[in-house]
C-alpha cells in the first residue's frame, strides 16, 4: 500500500491530477452547469489542438529541451495546405506537405540547437519569429480561402458535441505514452533528458534522439494546426499566436520538468484539461475573462510548487522505510 | 597482497611472451593547443590489475577517453588481443567489451537502479535497437543477479539512483560493467567524493574483481589506493609516460615525488 502510494507520489503528474480533482469540485460549486455531459463536451471540442502541441512540447522537455516555435508551425503547416489545395493538389498530399515543413522546421531547430550549439530556447525563439513571417510571406499577406465543399468530417466530424479529433488526439497520446514508458527508445529520451553525458557516454546517440524529439514535437504542432484549419474552415497567417506558451504552460503544469528527464503524456493532456476547464468556468460563471491568464499563471506556480513538495514528500517517505 | 598465484603465473608466462591483451602505441591527443598525450604507450596484460598515477591534469583521463570511445586519439594505434582496432563511439569500445567507470557518476539519477544498468544496451523482447520493446522482467532478475554479484545491498532495483549515496552508485556502475561480461574494466578516479569507508568498499570491489581475473585499469592520483592493488603502476605526468614499474619495486614516497 505505502509503495503504490509512493509511486503514484513520484508520478510527474500527481500534482496535476491533484488539481484536477480540486478543480471539478470548485468549479461544480461555482456552476451548476459545469458538471454536466454536455458541458464535458463543449470542453473536449478545442483540446485536441493544444493537447497535442502540449504533449510535443512535453516529449522534447523530456529529452532536455524546449521549442517556443510551435504556435507558427501551427500556422505554417496548414498554410502550406490550404496554398496546394488551392492548386487543386489531392488533399493527402496538401497534408503532407503541410507536416513535412514542419518536419523541416523540426530539423532546422534541432541544427541550430545541437550542431551550431545555440541554447534551444535562442533558437527556437528565433524560428518562432522566422516562420511566423513565413506563413504570412507565403500567404501573399492575403489568406487563401479554405475549400468550403472538402469533405473534414474524417478528421473533425462532430460526433454529437465532441469532434473526431479526439479520437486522433487519443490515439497518438497512447501511442507516445507507450513508446516513452515500453520502448528502448522512450528509455532513451529520460537518460538523454536526465543526464546528457551520461547517456552519450553508455552508448546512446543523443544528438539523434534529441533531434527525433525536435521533429515530433514540430509534426504534431503542424498536425494541430491542420486539425484547427479543418475545424473552422479557415486559415489566418496570425493563428496559434501565442499557443507556444499556453502549451509550455500545459507541459510544465503537467510535472514535465524544465531541467529535462521528468515528463509524461498523462501529465501534458491534464495539463491542458486544466486550462480548458479554466476558460469554461470564465464563461458559465461570467467572470471577466481578463481573468483567464491570472489563473493559467497562478497554476504554474503552485502546480510546480505542489510538485516539488510531493516529491520532496515522497523521499521523505522512503527515509522513514529505512529506519 | 596482490593476486591469487595461478593468475600470478599466468601473468608471468604472459609477460615473457609478450601477449598483451591491450596494446596502445604512439598515442597523441590535442585538445586545440593542449597536448594531452604525448606519444603513449600503453600496455595490459590479461588478468592484470594496472594502477595509473598522475597529478590532476596528467593526462590519465584522456587516455581513458580514447580507450573508452569518448575522443579519439589523433596520431597512433590501439590493439586488443593483437589486432588492430578503431575505437571512434563509445559504443564501439563497450563492443569491443571495454567497460568504463567514469570520473563523474555516468547515472541518470532520476532513472531506477535497473534502467541504469541497462542504459543503452536495455534487454529487448521483440525488435531491433531503437525500435525495441523492453524486457523488463528480465531486466530487473539480471540486475538483482548483477547487484549481489558485487555483494552490494540495495532493497529494490526499483529505487531511483538518486536516493543511493555516491558509494552506492559506485556499485551500481561496477555492477554495471560486469554484467556486461567486459575483457578490460576502466575505472577513472572511482573513490573520488568517496568516504573512507565508501573508498574502501570500492577498492574490496576492485579486489574481489581481480581475483576473478578480471582485468582492471585503476586510476587515481592517491596512491595509497593504487599501491596496494595493483599487479603493475604506471605513472604518467604532462601528457607522458613517465614510468612503469612493479608496486614492489618502488614506495610510495618514491613514486609521490616522481609525479609531482
Ligand atoms: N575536453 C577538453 N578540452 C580541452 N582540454 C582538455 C579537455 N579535457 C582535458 N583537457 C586538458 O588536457 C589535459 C589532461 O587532462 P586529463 O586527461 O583530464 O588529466 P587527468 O585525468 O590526469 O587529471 C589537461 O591540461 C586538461 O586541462
Ligand atoms: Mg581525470
Amino acid at each position: 500500500m505505502r509503495s503504490v502510494l509512493k509511486n503514484l507520489m513520484t508520478r510527474p503528474e500527481v500534482s496535476a491530477l491533484a488539481m484536477l480533482v480540486l478543480m471539478v469540485v470548485v468549479f461544480s460549486l461555482i456552476s451548476d452547469r459545469f458538471l454536466t455531459l454536455n458541458n464535458f463536451m463543449i470542453v473536449l471540442q478545442p483540446m485536441p489542438e493544444i493537447a497535442l502541441l502540449a504533449i510535443g512540447v512535453t516529449v522534447l522537455m523530456i529529452a532536455g529541451e524546449f521549442d517556443l516555435s510551435v504556435g507558427s508551425v501551427f500556422a505554417l503547416s496548414p498554410m502550406v495546405m490550404v496554398l496546394l489545395l488551392a492548386q487543386d493538389v489531392p488533399v493527402s498530399l496538401a497534408i503532407a506537405a503541410g507536416l513535412l515543413a514542419a518536419l523541416l522546421v523540426g530539423l532546422a531547430n534541432a541544427g541550430m540547437t545541437l550542431k551550431i550549439g545555440l541554447p534551444s530556447f535562442i533558437a527556437t525563439l528565433g524560428a518562432l519569429f522566422m516562420v511566423r513571417s513565413l506563413a504570412i510571406v507565403i500567404s501573399g499577406g492575403f489568406p487563401p480561402a479554405f475549400p468550403r465543399d472538402m469533405d473534414t468530417s474524417w478528421l473533425v466530424g462532430r460526433i454529437d458535441l465532441l469532434r473526431a479529433s479526439i479520437f486522433y488526439l487519443l490515439g497518438i497520446a497512447v501511442i507516445i505514452a507507450v513508446w516513452l514508458r515500453k520502448t528502448d527508445f522512450g528509455s532513451w529520451i529520460f537518460a538523454t533528458g536526465g543526464n546528457t553525458q551520461a547517456a552519450r557516454d553508455m552508448g546512446i546517440n543523443t544528438t539523434m534522439v534529441k533531434t527525433t524529439c525536435f521533429c515530433i514535437c514540430s509534426v504534431l504542432a503542424g498536425f494541430a494546426g491542420i486539425i484547427l484549419a479543418f475545424r473552422i474552415k479557415a486559415i489566418v497567417p496570425s493563428m496559434g499566436t501565442g499557443f507556444e506558451l499556453q502549451a509550455i504552460a500545459a507541459a510544465v503544469i503537467g510535472g514535465a520538468a524544465l531541467a529535462g528527464g521528468i515528463g509524461s503524456v498523462a501529465g501534458a493532456i491534464i495539463g491542458a484539461l486544466l486550462i480548458a476547464f479554466i476558460e469554461n468556468i470564465i464563461i458559465l460563471a461570467r467572470i471577466d475573462a481578463n481573468w483567464f491568464k491570472f489563473a493559467v499563471g497562478a497554476m504554474i506556480v503552485i502546480s510546480v510548487a505542489l510538485n516539488t513538495w510531493i516529491r520532496r514528500t515522497a523521499e521523505r517517505m522512503r527515509l522513514g522505510d529505512d529506519q | 597482497m596482490s593476486t591469487t598465484g595461478p593468475t600470478e603465473q599466468s601473468q608471468s608466462a604472459n609477460a615473457q611472451s609478450g601477449d598483451y591483451l591491450l596494446r596502445c602505441v604512439g598515442l597523441h591527443k590535442w585538445y586545440g593547443s593542449v597536448h594531452a598525450l604525448r606519444n603513449v604507450d600503453f600496455n595490459v596484460r590479461a588478468g592484470e590489475v594496472v594502477g595509473l598515477v598522475g597529478d590532476n591534469g596528467a593526462g590519465k583521463s584522456t587516455l581513458i577517453k580514447v580507450l573508452s570511445g569518448v575522443h579519439k586519439q589523433d596520431k597512433g594505434d590501439i590493439f586488443l588481443e593483437g589486432r588492430k582496432v578503431v575505437i571512434d563511439r563509445p559504443r564501439a569500445a563497450m563492443q569491443l567489451g571495454i567497460e568504463t567507470i567514469y570520473q563523474y557518476t555516468a547515472m541518470i539519477p532520476e532513472m531506477s537502479i535497473l534502467r541504469n544498468i541497462f542504459i543503452g544496451r536495455e534487454l529487448r523482447k521483440a525488435g531491433p535497437r531503437g525500435f525495441g520493446w523492453l524486457d523488463r522482467k528480465r531486466m530487473a532478475s539480471e540486475a538483482v543477479a548483477s547487484i549481489a554479484e558485487v555483494g552490494l545491498d540495495l532493497e529494490s532495483p526499483h529505487r531511483p539512483v538518486k536516493e543511493l549515496s555516491g558509494g552506492q552508485r559506485q556499485g551500481v556502475a561496477i555492477a554495471r560493467a560486469m554484467h556486461f561480461q567486459s575483457k578490460i574494466l576502466i575505472l577513472d578516479e572511482p573513490t573520488n567524493h568517496l568516504s573512507v569507508k565508501e573508498t574502501n568498499k570500492v577498492l574490496d570491489h576492485v579486489r574481489t574483481l581481480s581475483e576473478q581475473g578480471v582485468t582492471c585499469i585503476f586510476i587515481s592520483h592517491n596512491l595509497h589506493h593504487i599501491h596496494p592493488i595493483s599487479d603493475r603502476i604506471v605513472a604518467m605526468a604532462r601528457g607522458e609516460k613517465i614510468a612503469d614499474i612493479h608496486p614492489d619495486d618502488t614506495n610510495i614516497d618514491d613514486l609521490n615525488k616522481m609525479i609531482s
